[in-house]
């Protein structure tokens, strides 16, 4: 991160040498450069500027027929029915204990995974490993639910039978449909699918640490798992640090609407349903646009305030800003 | 990886049998329904059904593949892939290249307007509002248009135009190239390697997404996708199982389908298999790409 920062510090020198002012002889001379990116400035005005300005229904009782100056303001009455929701805070807290149990799952075993990886001295066989931990990242989430669907089945699915015959479950029960596991296997999911492709960054971070640390460690009589405490996770500890810092803002994520879309089942749907799909249920399918874009700014301002906190706390940590 | 000769300990067979355990827990899932899909659906309902199938049949297939609206959503599925892949990495490629050029009067404005959006985002309402005021609300373009441009991979092809030297694009200038020609006969051949790994970012991402299709398709089944096809079948058997809990057997509703002897979960299967297929095909060819891409952004922080 520090080495960024130098290099980013070289080019703005840099840049002040080159500053060209803005002549209509430059702007001639750079007439193409425009043309490649000015209308995608236009572009990202329409699809990313204007919904901002949707932000404005929050504060109005918006009727999708009337027009945009006919709309009734409101104030700010939408946020204090927000408040005063039991369902939006118990979306809330769904959201943060997928969050937190996918952050903290999401964030060992792929350094677990890593350092484990790191042991296997046969490269043939890390490189197969490897190859095949990262499959499932690539396949989509309804297919993973599906899987997930066969192999819960009450009907042969592997995993009930498993339990069964270890003597954990003595009826046949899908596991997806109980409330007090649910928060767990849409963890352990997450694991199944993420683990392989979180620990490449890992993996990297590891390739380049230097050889003659461990050689010296060695040397004094450090065993493998002493060279792994003190020397492979400090190494890792700024990446740790940055990816962890990147996935503070998502905390009110939950898991997206993957979760209680296709993970779930209506018996588990209270635990399931999260602060996306409460948006979508209750603006879109609901049609209470200006109740769901309350939600969004609600979300927006926690996810800012989120991020600075995040940069805060890696500063702290003497790691540098990740945004 | 270690230097120097090591003795073979009890840690290494741990690792070892780990290994073997993380790659059977992986792959198992897909062998299995493979199996089942390959399977009698009557037989499938008895269970037991691991690796192979016990009742050799074709017949989900067959029936998947009878099902126009399918062979249609898999049409549309690689219709999106194709354009979407295309028409965003060309557009990333001419941003990246203005941003890269460091004499750019307006890279820095550029790269705010692109920034911002970062931090902010309308949202789902806002966005779903302007989609609908576009008329993208039940089109095809809805796949593409909104996703033409992706902050993230333009700084990726930026970061790798970056390491080219400049002195090639200022030969081709005193050549007598301007600045469009640089950029398509220079920099896009230069840049193929980045090219490759966000192409496939952006495909994979395009084949897999069904949330737009959910909520942006207005009940126009001329737009549905494979995977949400698959999600459909998926979401009644979801309802299903939980209607049915506890009961372990499904005859009444087995019985209905005795007759046309294939169940929707043998459906299912079928579609999974026919789903994961593409990805399963170009996965070992291009899977050193993906991992490229990783480390390039993780290089920019």
């Amino acid at each position: 991160m520090q080495n960024t920062a130098m290099t980013n510090n070289k080019k703005i020198v840099n840049e002040k040498k080159k500053k060209k002012k803005i002549t209509l002889k430059v702007l001639k001379e750079q007439k193409y450069l425009m043309l490649l990116s000015l209308p995608f400035v236009v572009y990202v005005f329409i699809f990313s500027y204007i919904p901002l300005l949707g932000w404005t229904m929050a504060f109005q009782d918006y009727q999708p027929q009337l027009g945009i100056f006919q709309q009734k303001w409101v104030g700010l009455q939408q946020f204090q029915m927000l408040f005063a929701d039991k369902d939006f805070w118990h979306a809330i807290r769904n959201s943060l204990g997928l969050s937190i149990y996918g952050i903290v799952a999401g964030t060992i075993a792929p350094i677990v995974f890593a350092l484990l990886l790191n042991e296997i001295i046969s490269t043939k066989f890390k490189k197969t490993v490897q190859t095949i931990s990262y499959l499932p990242h690539f396949v989509s989430m309804v297919l993973v639910a599906s899987l997930v669907q066969t192999m819960f089945s009450t009907q042969g699915g592997v995993i009930t039978t498993i339990l069964m015959k270890i003597g954990l479950m003595h009826k046949a029960v899908n596991l997806m449909t109980q409330p007090k596991l649910f928060w767990l296997l849409v963890t352990l999911i997450g694991v199944w699918k993420e683990t392989g492709w979180g620990a490449i960054i890992y993996i990297a971070a590891i390739s380049g640490i230097d050889q003659e640390l461990y050689e010296a460690a060695e040397v004094d009589g450090a065993n493998r798992f002493h060279k792994m405490w003190h020397i492979t996770l400090p190494a890792i500890k700024p990446t740790i640090v940055m990816l962890l810092v990147l996935s503070i803002p998502g905390l009110l994520g939950g898991g997206g609407t993957d979760v209680p879309m296709l993970l779930a089942n209506p018996m588990v749907m209270d635990v399931a349903n999260n602060i996306p799909y409460y948006t979508l249920t209750t603006g879109i399918n609901g049609f209470r646009f200006s109740y769901g874009t309350a939600i969004g700014i609600f979300g927006s301002i926690v996810s800012l305030v989120l991020i600075f906190s995040a940069n805060k706390f890696s500063d702290w940590l003497g790691q540098g800003r990740a945004f | 990886m270690r230097i120097g000769k090591k003795k073979f300990d009890g840690f290494d067979i741990f690792v070892f049998i780990f290994m073997i355990c993380v790659a059977i827990v992986t792959l198992y899932p897909f062998l299995n329904v493979l199996a089942l899909s390959f399977n009698d659906s009557i037989d499938t309902v008895r269970g037991g059904i691991y690796i192979l199938p016990r009742k050799f049949t074709l017949g989900n297939y067959k029936n998947i593949l009878q099902d126009t609206t399918l062979i249609h959503a898999s049409l549309v599925s690689v219709e999106r892939t194709v354009l979407g892949t295309i028409t965003q990495v060309i557009c990333c490629c001419m941003v990246a290249y203005t941003l890269s050029r460091q004499d750019y009067v307006f890279r820095k404005f550029v790269t705010m307007v692109f920034v911002i959006t970062m931090y902010v985002s309308g949202g789902l309402i806002p966005g779903y509002l302007l989609f609908r005021n576009l008329n993208l609300l039940g089109s095809f373009w809805v796949y593409i248009i909104p996703g033409l441009v992706s902050f993230f991979n333009i700084l990726i092809i930026r970061s790798f135009m970056d390491a080219i030297p400049a002195s090639l694009q200022e030969s081709a200038r005193i050549d007598g190239a301007n600045d469009f020609q640089i950029f398509i006969k220079i920099m896009m051949p230069l840049c193929i390697p980045a090219i490759a790994t966000v192409s496939l970012w952006v495909a994979v991402g395009q084949w897999n997404s069904w949330f737009d299709t959910y909520l942006f398709s207005n009940g126009n089944d001329k737009m549905f996708t494979l995977q949400y096809k698959l999600m459909i079948i998926l979401d009644n058997a979801n309802t299903a199982n939980a209607s049915s809990i506890n009961t372990n057997n499904q005859l009444s509703k087995g019985g209905a389908n005795v007759l046309t002897s294939v169940s929707p979960d043998s459906i299912r299967m079928a579609e999974t298999i026919l789903t994961t297929v593409p990805i399963l095909c170009v996965y070992p060819f291009v899977q050193k790409y993906f991992v490229k891409g990783v480390t390039l952004g993780a290089v920019k922080g």
